[in-house]
């Protein structure tokens, strides 16, 4: 079964000017299964308007062991958060 | 009266392959079809319940969509009997599905120019589902006839046994062609040079062949069914019948 239907990500746009957001993943022969099988799993509620699908061999992750090292440093470097000045009402969300 | 008949033919139609495919929720091979399967299963149901609905208005004696569907017996439904062929594998399933939506696709295209408001609507909105059905069981289809020598051989079995069943999709009852000629309906033989273009897309990536037919099966528009007709019926009609007037 995983050598025939490998595994796949899937990535979904909520709407227009949104980015696509990781949702899940599913088991397909090919990326046009993949592609309706996203749509039938995971648009079932009007989730979007915009799906992409990814081979998940495709993706290159982070290793877990190297979680310290590799986001530990940020936690102290509090002013790159943009949070020591007021944005005008009139901005709006940013 | 006329168009009434008309209209519970179509509706027949969608019940009868939503409930068919209904029947592989829970049991298809990986959770992807498990979920797209029902998906199509609503798609039909849905369309069903709205001409049921507008078919019992017209006939004006306060049947609901719920009497239509679950009081009427083997005898009284008119669907084709293309529908109502049982699931099978699934390569029947997948061809029967994409048999069914190559002939609705076109037909409702052509019924959003329909002199009835309601049917018009079902049109707007079904013609993409029956896009989208073409679409999944035809990818089915070419795999699967593409495929491995077993999908072969059980693709080629449901082309030799499904196709029979499909010369009745384009013929009109004497109801059909009132509906028909009062602009309520399209005229079903218009949509086979449409039907025909579809399978032979399909067919032609799939290494099938559409069959000589030279006996080809009809009756279900009087009535006349296969007997599995009556067992589907029988457990889809069975809580109704168990508590007349139930809602949810």
């Amino acid at each position: 079964m995983v050598n025939t239907t490998p595994l796949w990500e899937v990535f979904i746009r909520p709407r227009n000017g949104l980015a696509h957001k990781h949702v899940g993943s599913l088991h397909a022969a090919d990326e046009v299964m993949a592609l309706q099988a996203a749509r039938d799993v995971y648009t079932r509620r009007g989730e979007g308007n915009s799906v992409w699908v990814v081979p998940s061999a495709a993706v290159t992750a982070s290793d877990p062991d190297q979680a310290g090292e590799n986001f530990e440093p940020t936690g102290e470097k509090i002013y790159r958060h943009p949070t020591f000045y007021e944005i005008p009402e009139e901005v709006g969300n940013m | 009266m006329a168009v009434y008949n008309a209209l519970l033919e179509l509706a027949d139609d969608h019940l009868v392959l939503g409930h068919r495919i209904s029947e592989w929720c829970g049991h298809a091979p990986m959770l992807e079809e498990d979920l797209a399967m029902p998906n199509m299963a609503l798609d039909l149901i849905g369309t069903s319940r709205t001409l049921y609905e507008r078919a019992g208005q017209l006939e004006g004696k306060g049947q609901s969509e719920d009497d239509l569907a679950y009081l009427r017996g083997e005898r009284d439904y008119r669907n084709c009997l293309l529908v109502e062929r049982p699931n099978e594998d699934f390569a029947h399933t997948m061809l029967r599905q994409l048999y069914f939506a190559a002939f609705m696709h076109p037909y409702w295209v052509a019924a959003q120019q329909s002199s009835d408001e309601v049917v018009q609507g079902v049109a707007g909105k079904a013609q993409k589902e029956m896009a989208y059905h073409i679409r999944h069981a035809g990818e089915w289809v070419i795999r699967l006839g593409d495929g491995t020598e077993e999908s072969a051989a059980r693709m080629r079995d449901a082309v030799e046994a499904l196709s029979i069943y499909v010369d009745e999709l384009f013929d009109s009852s004497l109801a059909a062609q009132e509906a028909e000629a009062a602009g309520v309906l399209p005229s079903r033989a218009d949509m086979r040079a449409e039907w025909d273009k579809t399978i032979a897309q399909v067919f032609d990536e799939a290494l099938l062949a559409f069959p000589e037919v030279p006996f080809a099966q009809s009756g279900g528009r009087e009535g006349l069914h296969d007997e599995g007709l009556g067992h589907m019926l029988a457990e889809m009609q069975s809580v109704y019948r168990a508590h007349p007037g139930a809602r949810w």
